[in-house]
């Protein structure tokens, strides 16, 4: 190195063998290529995470965003007592006795009626033209019968769910050709359809009943929502919440303030970060084993689905409590037990308040976790056709059948019927949104009040 | 401390609702995955059409479903089990020791299984014999039992094109794998003759014979799926030379994507099928509880509703979703209304 100097530089400057600081010397270019290569690595690193990121985001949503609209049919509907309630009387009980079969051909005449009103031509039958309707249509019309029967006898106008394939028609996922060999639909009905829709009769809009609904079977995926089992998840993050924040508080509270360091706490603490690891499936055989067979409680509840996502959050939130617990300072401690406090006030007075940001934090993520497991639910029930209407009380809610968000996304994403696919990656916009904003709490919650020392 | 009052009193209420609980007020159903469509349809009709509450449908399949069903009696047991085939004796055997004694059988229609492959492949017209020869794992060649050298199509068949031979069919734990085996590669063992060649070897036992038939190879050609139709589908549309084991109802509703193989000439349809003419078909059932009739709110009329006709009837929403109704329904009709048991006097 002192030969290159000294020859490069002849007698012109001194040289004191350190060389210039504007002039960078081979070693030190070598040293910030080595920093430029990192930086160039770590950059490399992130781009292919955020693209990945980015596809799937892509994905999720190009494919989900169409279960958040449906198409609906506007259809005046007569409503004849001669059919509905035979003896005149409008006794419920008489009127119940007709079935949702007994509906089906007023949608008939409805369409007939329609067609002839505004002079549309179509070749259909009454039958082919109610087609274009869900299979659900004929249960609206019964249900707001039964909710006001003084309505027989008049023609009212109602807003029918299209059936799923004219709905993915006016989604552009099917077409004429896709449903060559589609014994489900044929294409006069969707000429009708263009028919209607140029009258005004059919449009596509926002989907509510998608976010607020209950699960359908497989003949009507139009009708399918998540409401139902939004409120599954909400009641089983309920016992988790209920149950995990303050078994696992207290567990490390006392693992880590006033148990002694003995053997014995070491092996809990090596058992606790091993129950951390343990696949969650595990949980569901144990939770099936010991909550539904030994302790009889209901199959495919909420409180049962909570009570093994507890077991699953339980590591999560005592580990994560623990580091918040270590993580306050020694000195706040000595500082209360100086002035006088006992041992258990300068735990809650001082040192459980400062560990508070980094517990709840703990607490969301484990919760966030729980949130978006399926596999321990698939053994106690929770995974199923399982169309229960909302639960309406809390006793109900914990422990009638109800499925949870990912439960529900799975369930349709193995269905037949395309339609269902497109509201399973509804669904998972459902959830990653609910994801993201209990993560984003835990990171205000984390940025607000953690204290630093 | 409110927080731990809020806890215990959390888990105090927890605890008595649980115990008031005790009487589970909505009909429990679990097993085939085939049958599961249907019988979610019929439970979201009941639902509506009934002041009970809707059943609770689960899937898993046949045997899942039946071994569930068989582990006892009691609230925390399965009402009904959905089965696309007929319960074993060895089954009814295992119900009969956990005290499950009467069984309803219901048989609610008939389905066919289909085999389909990718829409832009080729277009297949098998027999059983062209799947026996493709999917056993020992063929007889020359009058000497090898090991199943064929690798594509043509091998098989000569008027069929050179595709690789993939084929994606259902697992053991399918009722949809019985029928498969019996129906169509049983079937094609004994059509070549190679069903002799294997009782010869195995001297003359019958049972070893058919065996040895319906063992599948498993050299990755054939590929059992364990999943739901589905991911058989997903699998073809990853892999286009392959061709899946689907039932009808699913092949109806992705017409799009699949295009169908005929079976000794006949086209898979709810008309062929129900006419007899397409070989490939089972009945599906259901088994209910009849301990549980009474105890349980809703599963009698549940069960009566299931094969009522204007549901499982000819122009009911089964037939419609792909069901092929049973030309006999007034008979599981009235068998139902009278609880008639298996193997019963009734």
């Amino acid at each position: 190195m002192t030969d290159a100097t000294t020859s490069s530089l002849p007698s012109a400057t001194p040289v004191s063998g350190k060389g210039s600081l504007m002039q960078q010397d081979a070693r030190t270019r070598k040293r910030n290529a080595a920093e430029t290569r990192f930086k160039a690595y770590g950059i490399a690193a992130i781009t292919i995470g955020m693209l990945m990121l980015l596809v799937l985001v892509y994905n999720i949503v190009s494919r989900g965003t169409g279960a958040f609209q449906q198409t609906f049919v506007t259809l005046e509907v007569a409503l004849p007592a001669e059919k509905l309630d035979k003896n005149g009387t409008r006794n419920l009980d008489d009127i119940k006795k007709v079935s949702t079969f007994g509906y089906t051909p007023l949608l008939r005449d409805a369409f007939e009626a329609k067609v002839a009103d505004k002079s549309i031509e179509t070749e259909l039958s009454g039958k082919e033209m109610a087609g274009i309707l869900s299979a659900g249509a004929a249960a609206q019309l019964r249900d707001f019968v039964l909710a006001d029967p003084t309505v027989i006898g008049s023609t009212v106008a109602f807003e029918f769910l299209a059936s799923s394939r004219v709905d993915g028609y006016l989604k552009s996922r099917v077409s004429r050709d896709s449903i060559a060999n589609d014994k489900n639909i044929s294409a006069e009905q969707l000429d009708f359809v263009d028919q209607l829709t140029a009258s005004g009769a059919i449009e596509k809009r926002f989907n509510l009943a998608f976010i607020t609904g209950a699960d359908s079977s497989d003949a009507r995926p139009e009708a399918a929502g998540m409401g139902v089992s939004m409120m599954g998840s909400l009641f089983m993050m309920l016992v988790v919440l209920a149950l995990a924040l303050p078994i696992g508080v207290a567990a490390s509270i006392y693992l880590e303030e006033f148990a002694p360091k003995n053997w014995l706490t070491d092996i809990i603490e090596v058992n606790i970060s091993n129950l951390a690891a343990v696949p969650s499936i595990v949980f569901g055989i144990l939770g099936l084993a010991v909550f539904i067979n030994y302790m009889h409680l209901p199959t495919s509840a909420p409180l049962v689905g909570g009570l093994v996502l507890t077991l699953m959050t339980l590591p999560t939130i005592i580990i994560s409590t623990r580091a918040s617990l270590k993580a306050v300072p020694p000195s706040i401690r000595d500082a209360a037990l100086g002035v006088g406090a006992s041992k258990m006030q300068s735990v809650f007075h001082h040192v459980l308040p400062l560990a508070a940001p980094g517990i709840l934090t703990g607490t969301i993520i484990g919760l966030a976790q729980a949130l978006g497991e399926t596999a321990p639910l698939l053994l106690i029930g929770m995974v199923g056709f399982i169309a229960s209407n909302p639960p309406d009380s809390i006793a109900s809610g914990l422990l009638d059948p109800n499925s949870a968000m990912p439960a529900q996304i799975y369930e349709w994403a193995k269905r037949a019927d395309p339609a269902f696919y497109e509201r399973a990656w509804g669904g998972i916009i459902i959830l990653l949104l609910f994801l993201v904003t209990m993560n984003t709490i835990a990171v205000i919650l984390r940025r607000r009040f953690e204290r630093r020392w | 401390m409110s927080f731990v009052k809020l806890t215990t009193s959390a888990l105090a209420i927890a605890a008595v609702s649980a115990t008031t609980a005790a009487a589970r007020d909505q009909v429990q159903v679990a097993g085939s995955s085939t049958v599961l469509p249907y019988a979610s349809i019929v439970a979201e009709a009941f639902g509506e059409n009934f002041d009970f509450p809707t059943p609770v449908v689960e899937s898993g399949g046949s045997s899942a479903g039946l071994k569930r069903f068989c582990e006892g009696v009691g609230e925390n047991t399965i009402d009904i089990a959905n089965a696309s085939r007929a319960i074993k004796d060895s089954e009814i055997a295992v119900c009969a020791e956990n005290g499950v004694t009467d069984i309803i059988e219901v048989r609610i229609g008939y389905d066919g299984i289909v085999f389909a492959s990718d829409i832009n492949g080729n277009s297949f017209e098998f027999t059983p014999t062209d799947w026996y020869k493709a999917l056993s794992a020992e063929v007889v060649v020359d009058g000497e039992i090898v090991a199943n050298p064929y690798t594509t199509w043509d091998q098989v068949n000569p008027e069929f094109p050179a595709q690789p031979i993939q084929a994606f069919v259902p697992g053991t734990k399918h009722g949809t794998r019985e029928v498969f085996e019996d129906k169509v590669i049983l079937a094609g063992c004994e059509a070549t003759g190679d069903f002799e060649a294997f009782k010869a070897a195995n001297g003359d036992d019958k049972k070893a014979a058919e065996k040895a038939c319906i063992g599948l190879r498993t050299d990755g050609k054939s590929v059992d799926i364990d999943g739901d139709y589905t991911e058989t589908l997903a699998r073809i549309e990853s892999n286009k030379d392959g061709i899946g084991v689907f039932g009808l109802a699913f092949y109806e509703n992705n017409t799009n994507k699949l295009q169908v193989a005929t079976m000794s000439g006949i086209t898979p349809s709810t008309e062929s099928i129900a006419t007899g003419e397409y070989p490939v078909s089972r009945p599906l059932f259901f088994y209910v509880k009849k301990a549980h009739i009474g105890v349980i709110p809703g599963l009698k009329e549940f069960a009566e509703f299931f094969v009522a006709d204007e549901i499982a009837g000819p122009d009911g929403p089964l037939s419609e979703y792909g069901l092929v109704a049973d030309p006999k329904l007034e008979d599981t009709q009235s068998a139902v209304a009278d609880e008639a048991v298996l193997g019963g006097n009734s």
